[in-house]
């Protein structure tokens, strides 16, 4: 008797967690066909390749907005990856573990879940305000760089304490510095990981909008920004103003197209990951 | 008459505030193999792996004491430590090789060193597989992944890549204790081997392995040595009541 109560049990616990899982699943997909089959409509290589046209966005495209959203990315690349993943070594390989280190690390840890939006006003007042960068792609770079720092430093940190000891103390036994063992075992064996991390940041830079608003994204542009002090477009913010603030009949298409747009440019970044990770498993084995 | 390679004077040895070594006095002998035997938590990883200062890495330690090799004090010269371990190579516990291929695990220290000579390289690590007894096992696929072989072929792998650097003492803590029988015996056979080469000292919880293999035998308690001298006399005829009970099997 007590075998079927069990089995009964099991039964019920696999079923919600069935259903849940349903949910989720059909949720996204939903979203996701949406998005796809009404903005679908919009899509063609005048829509991908031209300039903005804000009085008939029919006859424009979206390429600046795609452009500025690109080179944010490599921006906030250029400044987040080395300097988190050198935090993260630093943190991991080298700082003794005290009571003020472990009080960095948690700060780190805690700045990770600041929202984005006074991400956003810090930027305001330090990059553009105080540097003088002004309204920019650099300021707007660092700003969403900041953002990213904490998260890149805590996923590179769990992926340099996956590589066990057991190796540094080998390395070490064997007359090797610790930047030695660092550079010849650490590294190769947590690189991907951190990798893998920093895309992931890297990927939700891309889609942020609030703070970029105050550092220097805008609405409409006809040229492409020529340097880094320039203002620039992005998708998520155009995305926005196509959404509630234009009154073309066409805009909630337009809208769907720039987001159908958005989610593959982040969709690939993210299909990049996948392989590194893939290609880490296939070599892991310990 | 035997040389004396390591020296230990009066070493006392503290995690944090907890003293771990009591005033050691020890010495091993050139190409001789040396076992430290004792229960668990007596000390005696701890002894050896302050030979080669692997100690240094865990935060909190304090040394006092000399340790003389070649009339070298290990305690005195800071930034030697990679020289020390250069010359004073160690095999761990659990075998360890690195996640690359047979072949780049025995040239890592060469490598790390700086070696370039690729004919150099290969003859080493050839003679250190061979050293090793693993060189017939595996000379069809040095290019494979350590992790291909099984847990006794990697132990001896972690020899060879010891052996590679060519130390002149080699420590070894319970290198067997992960492995079969059969596998250990492979490397006992090897350790008496390369001992006319290299001063071993090994650490063991295993009795017969000391008696096995060993030309002298230490034993540690809490800390203490309680009695060191040739292998057949500890343990045919100590001199210490506590040594007795131990290797009689009163208690450990």
């Amino acid at each position: 008797m007590v075998k079927m109560d069990e089995q009964k049990k099991e039964k019920i616990y696999f079923t919600i967690f069935k259903i849940a899982t349903f949910f989720s699943v059909v949720l996204l997909g939903f979203i996701l066909i949406y998005i796809f089959v009404k903005g679908v409509s919009v899509i063609n290589l005048n829509f991908l390749t031209s300039m903005w046209n804000h009085q008939d966005i029919t006859k424009g495209g979206i390429f600046p907005a795609i452009i500025g959203t690109l080179f944010l990315a490599v921006g906030v690349s250029i400044f987040s990856i080395p300097i988190g993943i050198s935090t993260a070594i630093y943190l991991n390989e080298f700082a003794k573990d005290n009571l003020f280190n472990r009080l960095i690390k948690l700060s780190i840890r805690n700045l990770a879940g600041v929202p984005s939006i006074v991400y956003g006003l810090f930027g305001l007042a330090f990059f553009v305000l105080l540097l003088k960068f002004g309204t920019s792609l650099l300021a707007a770079s660092l700003t969403l760089g900041c953002m990213t720092l904490p998260w890149i430093i805590t996923t590179s940190e769990e992926a340099l304490k996956s590589v066990p000891n057991s190796f540094r103390e080998a390395s070490l036994a064997l007359g090797a510095t610790k930047i030695e063992t660092i550079k010849m075992i650490v590294l190769p064996n947590s690189l991907g990981g951190m990798l893998t991390g920093s895309i992931l940041g890297i990927s939700r830079a891309m889609g942020e909008t609030a703070p970029i608003i105050m550092v220097g994204a805008t609405f409409f542009m006809n040229y492409l920004p020529k340097s880094a002090f320039d203002k620039f477009m992005a998708l998520p913010y155009h995305l926005f103003i196509l959404a509630t603030q234009h009154s073309s009949p066409y805009s909630r298409e337009y809208a769907l197209g720039t987001a159908l747009v958005l989610i593959f440019l982040v969709f690939s970044l993210n299909l990049g990951m996948f392989v590194i990770r893939y290609k880490l498993r296939s070599k892991k084995e310990w | 008459m035997v040389d004396t390679k390591i020296k230990i004077r009066d070493l006392d040895f503290f995690y944090g505030k907890k003293q771990i070594l009591f005033n050691v006095d020890l010495d091993f002998y050139s190409n001789q193999i040396t076992s430290l035997i004792g229960p668990s938590g007596c000390g005696k990883s701890t002894l050896l792996r302050c030979l080669n200062r692997m100690n240094d890495i865990i935060p909190g330690i304090k040394v006092n004491g000399n340790i003389l090799y070649n009339k070298f004090n290990l305690y005195k010269e800071e930034n030697s430590v990679v020289e020390i371990r250069k010359k004073i190579g160690m095999v761990f516990q659990k075998p360890n090789p690195f996640p690359m291929s047979i072949f780049n695990n025995v040239s890592y220290g060469l490598r790390v060193q700086g070696e370039k000579d690729k004919e150099k390289i290969k003859k080493i690590v050839r003679e250190s597989l061979e050293k090793a007894d693993l060189y017939d096992e595996v000379k069809n696929r040095l290019n494979s992944s350590a992790f291909s072989l099984s847990g006794g072929q990697q132990q001896r792998l972690c020899i060879a890549r010891a052996l590679a650097i060519n130390p002149d003492v080699i420590l070894l803590d319970e290198p067997c204790s992960a492995l079969d029988p059969i596998a250990t015996a492979k490397i006992e056979e090897l350790l008496k081997k390369i001992k006319k080469e290299h001063t071993i000292i090994i650490v063991t919880h295993n009795m017969h392995q000391a008696k096995r293999i060993s030309d002298y035998t230490c034993y540690l308690l809490d800390g203490k040595i309680i009695e060191f001298s040739e292998t057949n006399e500890l343990f045919n005829n100590p001199k210490n009541k506590l040594t007795k009970d131990y290797i009689n099997g009163v208690f450990g």
